[in-house]
């Protein structure tokens, strides 16, 4: 089930990178295209949930890392969303993957070359936004003042940390134009459909098996 | 043509006040029933160990969603998050300015 997958950078080097795989040779095999940052953290058991009951209906699954997430040996500060991009779609050819299920902001690097569904995506813009706000909240708790504007400017000249996360000039300045496109043949699942709320909306990590079915359930039914 | 303004007006505050206990629930992965019990002083950010900056600003980004409102920086201050009637009474005065 865990495995690695070889990724290629923009300069030819190659990196070597998580890979979860409930494959059994199937027709039918699902890239998964995972939510970022804290909301990976948020929805990775949902995720993986949700491949779980792929497998049961028939249909196989791939859960790649992206280079400088999770286990990587890549620098998250070195990353971009051009390069997330090809990697998604590398992926994809490496996998023979024949549909993609994106997660919320992994919608972002959906390959246009699948059909398959955006669970409920996040713009780049909204990305940025919840992240600028929780640092200028963090900033406030601890007695100072930081301004989502300075910051988003220092963004796009030095790169900036937001929650934790390092982000590369050019990753911040891409997402801050990158919207999720629905390509022929895909469609979106919004979080009425599941019923319930949004798993990444929780201050902590936690899972749902009724919304895992509901999903699962989506995809088996619509997957042609 | 609304005949009774004071009665339309008080169910739009309740309406708010339960949109509101149905959000910090999602937020905070809250049974129901505890949120539906929130009062004007009950603690919320530094009072509930889950609600640290990260859950805030998810908080604020689905009260920008489900009510519609846009909230600025300098709109956010320790009162407005320190109780829950401290963020009802700003969520009430956003939807009045909008």
């Amino acid at each position: 089930m865990i495995s690695t997958w070889t990724i290629t950078a923009p300069d030819g080097s190659t990196t070597e990178e998580l890979l979860v795989a409930l494959d059994r040779g199937r027709d039918r095999r699902v890239l998964i295209c995972p939510a970022w940052f804290d909301e990976a953290n948020k929805l990775r058991r949902f995720t993986v949930e949700v491949m779980r009951r792929l497998d049961a209906a028939g249909i196989d699954s791939f859960l790649p890392d992206l280079p400088g997430c999770n286990d990587s040996l890549a620098r998250l500060d070195a990353q971009t969303l051009t390069g997330w991009r090809a990697g998604m779609t590398a992926a994809a050819q490496a996998l023979s993957a024949s549909h993609v299920l994106a997660i919320r902001t992994g919608a972002l690097l959906a390959p246009e070359t699948l059909p398959g569904w955006h669970y409920a995506p996040q713009s780049g813009p909204r990305l940025l936004r919840g992240m600028i706000r929780a640092r200028t909240i963090a900033a406030r708790e601890s007695g100072f003042e930081e301004k989502a504007e300075a910051l988003m400017a220092l963004g796009r000249s030095e790169g900036l940390t937001l929650g934790g996360w390092p982000l590369s000039a050019a990753m911040i300045g891409e997402l801050e134009s990158a919207e999720p496109v629905l390509v022929a043949g895909q469609s979106e699942i919004t979080q009425a459909m599941l019923g319930g709320a949004g798993l990444w909306l929780r201050a902590e990590p936690d899972e749902d098996g009724a919304q895992a079915d509901a999903l699962a359930a989506i995809v088996a039914e619509s997957i042609i | 043509m609304n005949a009774n303004p004071t009665i339309q007006s008080e169910a739009e505050a309740a309406a708010l006040d339960r949109e509101l206990k149905g959000l910090i629930a999602d937020v905070l992965g809250l049974d129901p029933a505890q949120a539906s019990a929130f009062g004007p002083d009950s603690g919320l950010f530094g009072h509930l160990p889950e609600l640290d900056s990260m859950a805030v600003a998810g908080l604020f980004t689905e009260m920008e969603d489900r009510l519609g409102i846009v909230i600025e920086d300098d709109d956010v201050d320790g009162e407005m998050l320190e109780t829950y009637g401290g963020l009802l009474a700003f969520a009430r005065a956003k939807l009045a300015d909008k």
